[in-house]
C-alpha cells in the first residue's frame, strides 16, 4: 500500500468523508447509537488516518520534534475522543448543526491524522499502554452502557444503548484475545529494533497496527 | 531538546484539553443533555414561548394568560403506556399536597401534549379522568399549531423520538415556571413530597 503516491490516499480520505457528509447516510448513522458510534464516527477516524499518508515527509520530520515518542498525537487523539464520548456531545452532534460541523472535522483531523502520524514513533510500551486502555475502555463503556437505567442519550432508546453495550464488551473482548495472541504467537516490534528514518516515517505512517516495522 | 520540546507541548495540550472538556460538561458537572438543561435553566431561566393552546375542556389559553401564577408543567402523549402514566399519577398526588396554592389560584398544574393530533380535548380529559382528576387546578392541554409545540419543545428542551411500538419516548420531567412566565427549574419525577414542599417556598418566597 505504501508504494501508492500520497496523494491517492488523500482522494480516498477526501471521497470517504464526502460519503459520510451525505445527508441520507448521516441521518441513516445517526438514527441509532449503535451505528453513530461503531460505524460514522471509526469511519471519520479512518478519514484522519488515510489523510496521514498524504503528509509530506518534512512536515511530518518538523512535527516529530515536538512529538518524541508520539506522545502528543496519543495526548490529543486521547482528549478529543473523551470528548465524542460524552452522551452530551452525540445528542448535540445530532441536533445543533455547529456541532455537527465540530465533529465532522476534529474527528478526522484532531483524533485520525495526529494518531496515525504518531503511532511509527510511539515505542512498544506507549503502544502497550494505549491498546491495553482502548481495551479497558471498551468494556468500561459497555458495562456502563449495559447497567444504566436510564437513556443518556435524549435520541436514542435505552434498547439500543444496552445493543451498544453489549457490542462494545466483544469488541473489547477481540481487541484483548487479538493482543494475547500477538503476545503469545506474534510479533511485537519495539521501538529500539525500528529505528524510522524521517522518509521511511512518512511512508510508513498510516493505521498499521502492532505488525509494524522489520521481521523478527 | 525533542523531549523537552514534547513535555512543553504536552502541557500545552493537557491544558487546552483541560479547557475543552470543562466547557463541554459545564465544568464536570453535566455528562448528559438530561443534566445539562438542568444546569442551564436553573442558572439562566429560559422565558416560556406565548404559545396558544386549547385545554380538555375546548377552552383555548395563551402562555402568556398564566402570568403571575407559579406553573407546573409536564409534557405528556394520552397514549402513552410509561413515563406519561407516572407523571399524571404524580400530578394528581400533587393536586392533594398542594390543594391550598392551587385552590388560592397561585399555582397551576399545566400538562402540555406533543401529540396534538391525537390528543383532542375528549382525549385529554379522558387522561385526566384516568388518575381521577380532582377538579381545578389541573389543565390538560394541546398546543394549537405545529409551530407552537415547536417553541414549547425547544424551549423547554423535550426531545421526542419514536418508540418501536408505534408511540414515543421522550425525557420526562417536571419544570417549573415562575409568575414572570420563566422557566428557573426542571426536577425527575417519582418525588411528589420533595417537589410539593419546593414548590411551597417557591410560593413563599
Amino acid at each position: 500500500m505504501s508504494s501508492r503516491p500520497p496523494s491517492h490516499f488523500a482522494r480516498i480520505a477526501l471521497l470517504l468523508f464526502l460519503v459520510l457528509l451525505a445527508p441520507v447516510l448521516k441521518h441513516l448513522l445517526e438514527a441509532s447509537m449503535t451505528t453513530q458510534m461503531l460505524v460514522q464516527i471509526p469511519l471519520l477516524v479512518s478519514v484522519g488516518l488515510l489523510l496521514a499518508r498524504a503528509v509530506p515527509a518534512r512536515w511530518n520530520a518538523a512535527l516529530a520534534n515536538y512529538d518524541h515518542a508520539g506522545i502528543n498525537g496519543l495526548i490529543l487523539a486521547t482528549l478529543i475522543m473523551a470528548l465524542w464520548m460524552l452522551p452530551r456531545a452525540l445528542d448535540a452532534s445530532i441536533t445543533a448543526p455547529p456541532i455537527a460541523v465540530t465533529k465532522y472535522l476534529s474527528i478526522p483531523l484532531l483524533i485520525g491524522l495526529p494518531f496515525a502520524l504518531s503511532w511509527p514513533r510511539m515505542s512498544f510500551i506507549v503502544r502497550g499502554v494505549f491498546l491495553l486502555e482502548l481495551i479497558a475502555t471498551f468494556f468500561r463503556m459497555g458495562w456502563l452502557y449495559l447497567i444504566w437505567p436510564d437513556r443518556l442519550c435524549n435520541n436514542y432508546l435505552l434498547g439500543d444503548q444496552q445493543r451498544l453495550g453489549k457490542y462494545l464488551i466483544v469488541i473489547g473482548t477481540i481487541l484483548l484475545l487479538w493482543v494475547a495472541a500477538k503476545l503469545l504467537w506474534g510479533r511485537m516490534d519495539s521501538f529500539a529494533e525500528t529505528p524510522p528514518s524521517p522518509p521511511q516515517l512518512a511512508a510508513d505512517s498510516g493505521a498499521r497496527h502492532l505488525d509494524h516495522g522489520t521481521p523478527g | 531538546m525533542p523531549i523537552l520540546r514534547t513535555l512543553l507541548a504536552s502541557l500545552m495540550l493537557m491544558v487546552a484539553g483541560g479547557f475543552v472538556l470543562s466547557a463541554a460538561t459545564d465544568h464536570f458537572r453535566a455528562f448528559t443533555t438530561e443534566t445539562a438543561r438542568r444546569i442551564e435553566v436553573h442558572e439562566h431561566p429560559v422565558a416560556v414561548p406565548d404559545v396558544l393552546l386549547e385545554t380538555a375542556s375546548g377552552a383555548h389559553i395563551d402562555m402568556a394568560g398564566f402570568r403571575g401564577k407559579w406553573l407546573l408543567v409536564d409534557f405528556i402523549y394520552t397514549r402513552c403506556p410509561t413515563y406519561c402514566v407516572a407523571l399524571g399519577g404524580e400530578f394528581a398526588q400533587l393536586q392533594d399536597r398542594l390543594a391550598t396554592p392551587l385552590a388560592q389560584g397561585r399555582l397551576q398544574l399545566l400538562s402540555i401534549s406533543f401529540d396534538p393530533e391525537n390528543d383532542t380535548p375528549t382525549e385529554l380529559a379522558a387522561y385526566q379522568q384516568r388518575f381521577r382528576n380532582r377538579g381545578p387546578g389541573w389543565l390538560a392541554a394541546r398546543p394549537v399549531t405545529a409551530q407552537g409545540l415547536g417553541q414549547l419543545k425547544r424551549a423547554f428542551g423535550i426531545t421526542v423520538i419514536p418508540d418501536t411500538f408505534g408511540g414515543y419516548i421522550h425525557n420526562a420531567a417536571i419544570h417549573l415556571v415562575d409568575p414572570q412566565g420563566r422557566l428557573i427549574e426542571i426536577v425527575d419525577m417519582g418525588n411528589p413530597d420533595i417537589l410539593a414542599q419546593d414548590v411551597v417556598r417557591s410560593l413563599d418566597r
